[in-house]
């Protein structure tokens, strides 16, 4: 059993969790995830490693809350208890050291690419940086991006917040300024980090986006979390989960992660029209 | 004592499981055989001959004594029995259901020459269900507590015996799972109506009652590498028992369509995370009215008895070669004949066909023939030109082979390993690095059951030698 420490909202659908895991903290490094189960009848799911408390022996998790299981994560408060966490599981992100890079987070996707920006500026890049939201509630994480970004913009869809309009716009204004990117991190929806290898393969520059498949055991065991990049098959637990954007056939990962639509459906219904008490309520 | 007469032996017929009704259990996953009764189980250990040369113990990979086994069954020594088994096989109640054993004990058995042979499988597994009905088990003593630590790596069938028998050493043992349950393929791949879970638990238990701490949740290579293992943990001594998880794929187009699965990923979906009792369970899985399943192994079989199992109409089963060259248990292909899955044999796979929305909708195939023998000895399959035939299924689960999953052998420097990405090892399982010993399927690349154990006992043995060794 993994205990939850602290846990804050960052916002209405997205929360913040410091458990206790004293096995993975002190072995995180920026691009790993876990695997987790909230309970004994739950799904396995794969979230990101964000941070990691090495004396504590704890790690953090940005969980946003899109059906059964991370909404029930997010009922979770401080002293209740996870069944399962298991981790660090998947490759490292490459860092690069002493270069100009661009972060594209998406939703939650930002909170993905938290650590990863922060290891970057660490390595002495100069990091421009894109936070990307629906809207205003859903930009996370922003001074947290700022801190550790040479330049951070942030974007929303409706324009409720930052500038209205797409993560692509500003960066192909980079691009296009001859800021000198040399790679480019990209973690958010697919269509988002579809759009961004699209636009850099113009440029030729290196994308690296992180591909959220539907996993089972997250270590190779099952191929489920199979894509496609580059013509060949690779299992996005083991190989990846990072990829180079300009490979991934990202159509096809598309339509696989609508595989199990109906079934999501069934237990996100269960789950919040449960008899007794109102998960919804609670959650916010 | 047995009083009759050789002849008179021979003259009893192989006494039958009990067994579900095969329409009411292809809808259920309540295990298919419930075994012997003990009527049945008094007859058919009558018939053994009590050789004696008992070569039936040459062709059991860890040589139980069979015949004293069954000896003491006709003394209606149940209990008895089943020690004497455990001298040499700590999981009889999982032997008795799973082992090939008409390949095996079985096969050698005297009385099979000219007659069925003896049931050794089912006596087996009636007298350790015995002893768990009627709560006769008792822990085995533990003499000597010794100095040293072990690590065993992975919870399958190899893990659990060298774990068994190195805590009945006296070693401090310490088992490391990666997933969030103990028993490797007994728990994620061989289904339920093969082997009950409670059966498992129960072994597990006894493990742990052994001293066996379990930690579960923890992967080798990512949470902790070999190497601190030894440098950071204190242990003298590893064992690697990993399996061979990662599952191959045919290569051919449309594998990527929603609804075709491995049969890792299949099984795993149902046994693990118990998808058959969705949605009270929240793991889901996708199966279309009609179910092909590729293969011709234990593992084919068992994706397709589950199909049929989870409501498919139709539930195939594509193999490329002929029914006597089908790898799989005797009894499971019978099973899966009584419960209504057809047999689409001499037929090859050629590719998988999409709805435009990346779903199946069916699956080409080529109808084959059989040529010259290849280099295993079996005849190879050519295709029949013109043969191509669509059949229509919205599910495809391939159960084509599988090899070892790398990630320990990509983060422990020096190991040796095959081509095949097996760890490679030398007589009693050492491997070319001090300390580290490994068996079962990670050594072998996929094999049964049984020798997975045979392996883990021997390792255990030999890690016993290295320590004493290293001690002095
Ligand atoms: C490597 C990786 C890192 C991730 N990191 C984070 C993170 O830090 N924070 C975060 O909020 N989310 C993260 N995700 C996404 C998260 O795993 C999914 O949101 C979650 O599994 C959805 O489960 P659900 O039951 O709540 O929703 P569901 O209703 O089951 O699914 C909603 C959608 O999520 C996807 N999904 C469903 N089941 C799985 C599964 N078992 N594995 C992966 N995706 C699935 C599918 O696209 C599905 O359509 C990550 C995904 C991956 C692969
Ligand atoms: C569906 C199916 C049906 C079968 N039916 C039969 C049958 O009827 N009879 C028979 O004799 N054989 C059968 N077999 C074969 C038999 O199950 C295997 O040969 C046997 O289980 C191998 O045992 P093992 O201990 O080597 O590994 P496994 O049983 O594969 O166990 C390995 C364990 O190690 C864990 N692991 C892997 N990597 C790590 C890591 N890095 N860190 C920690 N843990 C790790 C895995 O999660 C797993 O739990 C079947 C196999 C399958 C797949
Ligand atoms: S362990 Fe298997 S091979 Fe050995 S006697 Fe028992 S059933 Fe036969
Ligand atoms: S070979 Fe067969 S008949 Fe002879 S002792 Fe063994 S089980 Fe009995
Ligand atoms: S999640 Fe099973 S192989 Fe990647």
């Amino acid at each position: 059993m993994f205990k939850i420490i602290e846990k804050e909202f960052l916002a209405p659908t997205v929360a913040r969790f410091v458990i206790e895991a004293p096995f993975i903290a002190p072995k995180r490094k920026p691009g790993n995830f876990v695997m987790l189960r909230v309970g004994k009848t739950g799904e396995r799911i794969p979230i990101t490693l964000v941070d990691s408390d090495v004396t504590k022996g704890t790690i953090t998790l940005i969980v946003q809350g899109i059906g059964k299981t991370t909404k029930e994560l997010l009922t979770k408060s401080a002293g209740d208890f996870l069944s399962d966490v298991v981790g660090p599981l998947g490759n490292p992100t490459p860092i690069l050291e002493k270069k100009t890079v661009a972060c594209i987070g998406g939703g939650v996707g930002t909170a993905e690419l938290f650590p990863i920006t922060k290891a970057l500026n660490d390595a002495g890049c100069r990091v421009y940086s894109i936070i990307g939201g629906r809207s205003k509630e859903l930009v996370i994480l922003e001074n947290e991006m700022k801190r550790s970004s040479h330049t951070a913009v942030v974007t929303t869809d409706d324009g409720s917040y930052g500038r209205k309009g797409i993560v692509t716009e500003p960066l192909k204004e980079w691009l296009d300024a001859k800021t000198g990117i040399e790679a480019v991190y990209a973690i958010g929806p697919l269509p988002m980090m579809r759009a961004v290898s699209n636009l850099t393969k113009n440029y030729g520059v290196k994308t690296y986006v992180s591909l959220n498949a539907i996993m089972v055991d997250g270590t190779g065991m099952c191929g489920g979390c199979r894509v496609t990049v580059a013509g060949k098959m690779k299992f996005a637990c083991v190989d990846g989960p990072e990829f180079d954007g300009h490979d991934v056939d990202f159509d096809e990962m598309i339509l696989r992660n609508r595989s199990y639509a109906a079934g999501e459906k069934t237990v996100l219904d269960r789950f919040e029209h449960a008899p007794g008490e109102c998960r919804l309520e609670k959650m916010v | 004592m047995n009083t009759m007469k050789a002849s008179e032996r021979m003259k009893i017929p192989r006494q039958h499981s009990i067994e579900q009704n095969a329409e009411k259990r292809s809808h259920n996953f309540e295990e298919v055989s419930l075994g012997l009764d003990e009527v049945l189980a008094l007859t058919e250990a009558s018939r053994c001959l009590e050789c004696k040369d008992p070569i039936c113990m040459e062709g059991c990979p860890v040589n139980v004594d069979i015949k004293s086994f069954v000896q003491l069954v006709n003394e209606k020594k149940f209990v008895d029995a089943v020690k004497k088994i455990r001298e040499s096989n700590f999981l009889p109640a999982i032997c008795g259901r799973v082992c090939p054993q008409e390949e095996q004990c079985e096969n050698v058995c005297t009385l099979g020459k000219k007659h069925d042979p003896v049931a050794i499988g089912k006596l087996e597994r009636f007298v350790a269900d015995y002893e768990m009905k009627s709560g006769q088990f008792t822990i085995p003593q533990i003499e000597t507590k010794r100095e040293g630590k072990v690590a065993v790596v992975g919870s399958g069938p190899s893990g659990l015996t060298c774990a068994a028998e190195l805590a009945k050493y006296g070693y401090a043992v310490t088992l490391f799972e990666a997933l969030h349950e103990v028993g490797g393929v007994l728990r994620y791949g061989i289904p339920e109506f093969r082997l009950p879970r409670t059966i498992l638990d129960i072994e597990v238990e006894r493990i742990q009652a052994l001293g066996v701490k379990i930690y579960t949740n923890f992967v080798i290579g990512r949470t902790a590498t070999v190497d601190e293992l030894f440098k950071e943990w204190g242990f003298s001594a590893v064992f690697l028992g990993t399996g061979a998880g990662t599952p191959h794929f045919m290569g051919i187009p449309g594998e990527s369509l929603n609804g075709v699965y491995s049969a890792n990923e299949f099984l795993t979906r149902v046994n693990l995370m118990k998808a058959y009792k969705f949605p009270e369970y929240d793991t889901p899985i996708r199966l279309g009215k009609n179910v092909a399943v590729i293969g011709g192994g234990n593992t084919a079989m068992d994706g397709v008895r589950t199909s049929k199992r989870l409501g498919a109409e139709k539930a195939y089963l594509v193999y490329r070669r002929s029914r006597a060259e089908m790898p799989a248990r005797l009894e499971e292909v019978h099973h899966a004949e009584e419960e209504g899955i057809e047999f689409l044999m001499l037929t090859n796979p050629t590719k998988i066909l999409s709805d435009g929305n990346n779903n199946v909708v069916g699956m080409e195939c080529q109808k084959m023939e059989l040529g010259e023998p290849d280099a295993s000895g079996r005849r190879k399959p050519v295709p029949i030109s013109g043969s191509e035939f669509v059949l229509e299924v919205q599910t495809v689960i391939e159960a084509v082979g599988q090899a070892p999953n790398p990630i320990i052998q990509a983060t422990t420097p020096g190991l040796e390993t095959s081509k095949r990405s097996t760890v490679v090892v030398g007589e009693k399982q050492q491997t070319n690095r001090p300390g580290i010993f490994a068996g079962g399927d990670l050594t072998r690349g996929g094999a049964t059951v049984i020798l997975a154990m045979r392996d883990g006992k021997e390792a255990a043995a030999a890690i016993h030698g290295y320590l004493l060794e290293r001690s002095k």
